[in-house]
């Protein structure tokens, strides 16, 4: 590796070439200053996301309706997932990419800064629209984030803010592709090739790929039931010749990749992680690319098992069964992977490796529910039931979520030049580790005895599950404050962290770059053997 | 068993001990419905229970294995214990092994998945067929062929209001029971014929293994074919608007002969609706029934004071339409409220008989602040149908002929 190439910037980084204040975030087009703005603004959706899932569990604490009308609970669970979906862990993934992979791959920033502007500027006024539809006339779209129509075409107008909300998210996802696209591919540091690059890149690449892929077709499938419900057109209407399932075809073909969307950058992170903290470089460096390009391409190839009840026919059936449990494959090879890295490691357990180790755990036992969920009879008695909650709450929370914060501790000395505080780290992992699986395994029990989803009371023999896992929950919830609490304190008061807190991490920002990292992170890029 | 909807403290102490023992205990007990799927009732059902019940076999024993080997690095590669870090990182022979062993495992399951896949969409050589219709929020039952064929009815929530407010102590079966189970016979292959008049639901019996997507415009069809008598619980599992959680399905399986006797009970007999016509109600009898009709079919919206919810569904308290003409609201109820070229909400209530309709408009129009005294009888429904055209034919119009040719 090259020697250091950032001596003169020093005194550059913190003078005046941008406005300060709020300006400095308006019309910022640097990638941290991005970065940071993606990530705050997904930590206040996730909150306003974990506020309705909240009222969602207290709903649920008990059989009866106590504290909501069905109806404004129909709109807490389609609004708790879009929310969660678009404006907390889509938009989480996007801030680490805008931080880390110019540092990572020794650019200055990212290919277009002032359309990295602009796709951050897009989510605050969609993430609005979603809010602002709580109190319109008829209040926010109740079909659930699946948005089936023909239920969707009964909404009040809150459901057309949803339908340009998505329109807006998914031109400011396609812009935020776009841009790490170009980056990743022209912008390298010179002999960094391709199967050079971190995993965490390469998992960006990817991903980026599958959005410029699939958001068009969410904006085609929402935009159908904005004509259909005010153009008079009848995609849906089976009265003017529509098929109410088109929608679910064309919404799984965006739907079923977009949990690629999610959990490979969660892969990426993982993959930085494990082997920082086990000492010993990441086990199947060249069969990880490539299972994530596979698990990728499958993704595209499996969205019916979504819908194994609609009465799809029989052939196409046993196709979907065949190809989606064919994704256990490349996945199983990326947990081995994980666990060979760690084998015969030097293994230490900070914060991020802690929340890395619990991903595996539990993004295994979602995988696991998913391969159950993959096979045709057994989804059918199981589709539409809390087992399928739990399956992609295991992926989504302690997938998605948990790989979040293993790359938020890992990478935030780098960031802010401090360090959090280690205690506080292990506190806030034990208690969402031992609260999420409180509020989520028990649900597996809730739908295999037969509890649907999407109801906002039920029979009584569901009783004792519901309230732990409300319980768990309301504790899981909680436990995001610390975090919050974790963060502000290293912010404020955190000890100076060195350039290299961990010795086990061996990229380029670690390597080769001050902490903090300078404003502009390669101003000459360093040569990569 | 009764229990009271106000949980004392201690109770909800003693329920959550009682849960975090059960889940600890919750391996060694997998047999039992807690913490599995119901106890199937059918082969279909045990086909499927035995198939998931493998692939657990199969997750938990990968589990195991792969975690046994990382908590042993855990445990024993560990910087505190001075383990020094090898340096190996490929090894393309475990890469390959590791690629195809899990492919075969796959293969395993696979087939026997396949076949009961097979058996499960095999609908053919049913002695029964029934069309099922789902309704926001109710499902219609028509007895398309075989014994009991002609028989038709409505099935919906029976659980009242006030346990569900927390008002009244909540009964055994909350909210799985309704006013009309399905019946069908022991042993024989049931058909049902799956479509919705109006949003997506879906026709769910856990303990039968049966479900599917009722689809509006579109017929599908399922079978069971149930081995022991009983009754048998399930709902709607499809997201179907503000009361998705409030449409149970009940089934009761009957003996051959019980089921003859139901049949013969409840065969079309001549119609008892045009007897009614000629019963002279009084406005005190119209109101008393028209009450019922109102807490079956319209107060999960329009709300028992009559007073809607504020911006979502209208109240009737005051209402201009039910202070107006009788002609406009029995125009609203025969045909539903279409705006702007939209359906909304307010569905078609056409199915209902008309001395129900007569009563529930006459008891709207004398309930809450609306005192008009006046009565409306089942003569002017039926003249207000005539007019329209709008029979009171339950679920749906269409021919058994073509349904049974559309189900697939």
């Amino acid at each position: 590796m090259s020697t250091a190439v950032h001596g003169h910037t020093h005194g550059h980084d913190d003078h005046a070439h941008h406005p300060t204040g709020l300006r400095r975030f308006l019309t910022t087009t640097n990638h941290k200053d991005i970065g940071t703005m993606y990530l705050w603004f997904a930590f206040a959706m996730f909150l306003t996301g974990g506020v309705m899932a909240l009222i969602i569990r207290a709903e649920l604490f008990q059989p009866g309706l106590q504290i909501t009308h069905p109806d404004f609970f129909n709109q807490m669970i389609s609004l708790h997932g879009l929310i969660m979906v678009f404006g907390a862990i889509m938009p989480a993934f996007v801030g680490f990419a805008n931080w880390q992979i110019p540092m990572m791959i020794g650019a200055p920033d990212m290919a277009f800064p002032r359309l990295n502007n602009w796709s951050f500027w897009l989510l605050p006024p969609a993430a609005s629209l979603l809010v602002v539809s709580l109190f319109v006339p008829g209040g926010a779209v109740a079909a659930g984030w699946t948005l089936y129509p023909p239920l969707t075409v009964q909404m009040g107008m809150g459901m057309d803010l949803a339908i340009f909300a998505l329109h807006i998210l998914g031109m400011s996802s396609i812009l935020g592709s776009i841009n790490i696209i170009t980056t990743i591919l022209n912008m390298r540091a010179p002999g960094m090739t391709l199967m050079k690059m971190p995993l965490f890149v390469w998992t960006w690449l990817i991903t980026a790929y599958l959005l410029v892929a699939v958001m068009p077709v969410l904006a085609g499938a929402v935009t159908m039931v904005l004509t259909d419900r005010h153009f008079g057109t009848h995609f849906f209407n089976p009265a003017g010749g529509g098929d109410p399932v088109l929608f679910q075809h064309v919404f799984w073909f965006f739907g079923h990749p977009e949990v690629y969307i999610i959990a490979i950058p969660a892969f990426g992170v993982i993959s930085q992680v494990i082997p920082a903290f086990s000492r010993k470089p990441l086990f199947g460096y060249t069969s990880m690319v490539y299972a994530t390009a596979s698990i990728a391409i499958l993704s595209f190839l499996v969205w019916a098992h979504h819908m194994y009840t609609t009465g799809i026919p029989l052939e196409a059936q046993l196709y979907f069964m065949y190809a989606t449990s064919l994704i256990a494959v490349p996945t199983g090879v990326k947990v081995f992977n994980w666990v060979a890295t760690m084998w015969k490691g030097s293994l230490s357990f900070e914060t991020p490796m802690l929340f890395a180790i619990g991903f595996l755990f539990l993004f295994t036992i979602g995988g696991f529910t998913g391969l159950v969920l993959a096979i045709t009879p057994v989804d059918i008695q199981l589709h539409d039931t809390y087992y399928v909650v739990a399956h992609f709450h295991y992926v989504m929370v302690a997938g998605a979520l948990f790989s979040a914060f293993a790359g938020i501790y890992f990478w935030l000395p780098k960031w802010i030049g401090r360090m959090y505080d280690e205690k506080l780290g292990k506190w806030h992992f034990w208690l969402s580790f031992i609260t999420f699986n409180l509020a989520f395994f028990v649900q597996h029990f809730l739908g295999l005895a037969g509890m649907p989803r999407r109801i906002p009371d039920y029979a009584l023999q569901f009783a004792d599950f519901n309230m732990v896992s409300s319980i768990g929950a309301f504790g899981f919830g909680l436990s995001q404050l610390l975090f919050l609490y974790i963060i502000v304190k290293a912010i404020r008061s955190g000890e100076k962290a060195p350039a290299r807190p961990w010795e086990g991490a061996d990229t380029l920002e670690w390597t080769h770059l001050p902490t903090p990292a300078p404003y502009h992170s390669f101003e000459t890029p360093p040569l990569v053997k | 068993m009764k229990r009271n909807s106000g949980l004392t403290k201690r109770t909800i102490g003693s329920r959550l001990t009682a849960a975090f023992l059960a889940a600890s205990a919750a391996p060694c007990l997998a047999a039992h419905a807690r913490f599995n799927l119901q106890q199937p009732n059918s082969q279909l059902g045990q086909d499927i229970y035995d198939l998931h019940t493998l692939i657990m076999w199969v997750c938990v024993i990968i589990f195991v294995g792969v975690f046994g080997v990382m908590c042993y690095a855990i445990v024993k590669h560990r910087k505190s214990v001075g383990h020094q870090a090898a340096h190996f990182h490929e090894n393309t022979t475990v890469e390959v092994v590791w690629t195809v062993i899990p492919f075969l495992i796959l293969i395993g399951i696979a087939i026997p998945a396949t076949k009961t896949l097979i058996h499960q969409r095999d609908t053919s050589g049913a002695d029964i067929t029934i069309k099922v219709t789902g309704y926001q929020w109710k499902w219609g039952y028509q007895y398309l062929t075989g014994e009991g064929e002609g028989i038709s009815f409505f099935s919906m929530l029976a659980t009242p209001r006030e346990q569900i407010s927390g008002s009244a102590p909540k009964g055994e079966h909350y909210l799985l029971e309704v006013d009309q189970p399905l019946v069908v016979p022991v042993g024989r292959k049931v058909r049902m014929v799956v479509t919705a008049a109006d949003v997506l639901h879906a026709w769910w019996v856990p303990s039968l293994a049966a479900k599917q997507d009722a689809i509006p415009g579109f017929v599908r069809a399922t079978w069971f074919k149930a081995e022991r008598e009983g009754v048998y619980r399930g709902q709607c599992a499809e997201l179907c608007g503000k009361e998705h959680g409030f449409m149970p399905i009940v089934v009761h399986v009957l003996s051959a002969e019980k089921y003859a006797q139901w049949v013969s009970e409840h065969k079309p007999k001549t119609d008892t609706a045009a007897v009614d016509v000629n019963k002279i109600w009084t406005l005190e009898e119209l109101v008393a029934r028209g009450e019922k009709v109102f807490a079956q079919n319209c107060v999960a919206c329009h709300q028992a004071n009559g007073m809607g919810i504020p911006g979502t569904f209208p109240a009737l308290n005051g209402s201009a339409v039910v202070k107006g003409p009788k002609a406009k609201q029995l125009d609203t109820v025969l045909h539903g409220v279409v705006l702007d070229g939209k359906p909304t909400a307010m569905q078609s209530f056409a199915h209902l008989s008309d001395v129900e309709l007569a009563a529930v408009v006459t008891y709207t129009r004398n309930a809450w602040n609306n005192k008009s005294g006046e009565a409306v009888t089942p003569a002017d429904v039926k003249a207000a149908r005539s007019k329209s055209g709008s029979a009171a034919a339950p679920a749906g119009s269409s021919t058994v002929a073509s349904v049974l040719h559309a189900a697939r």
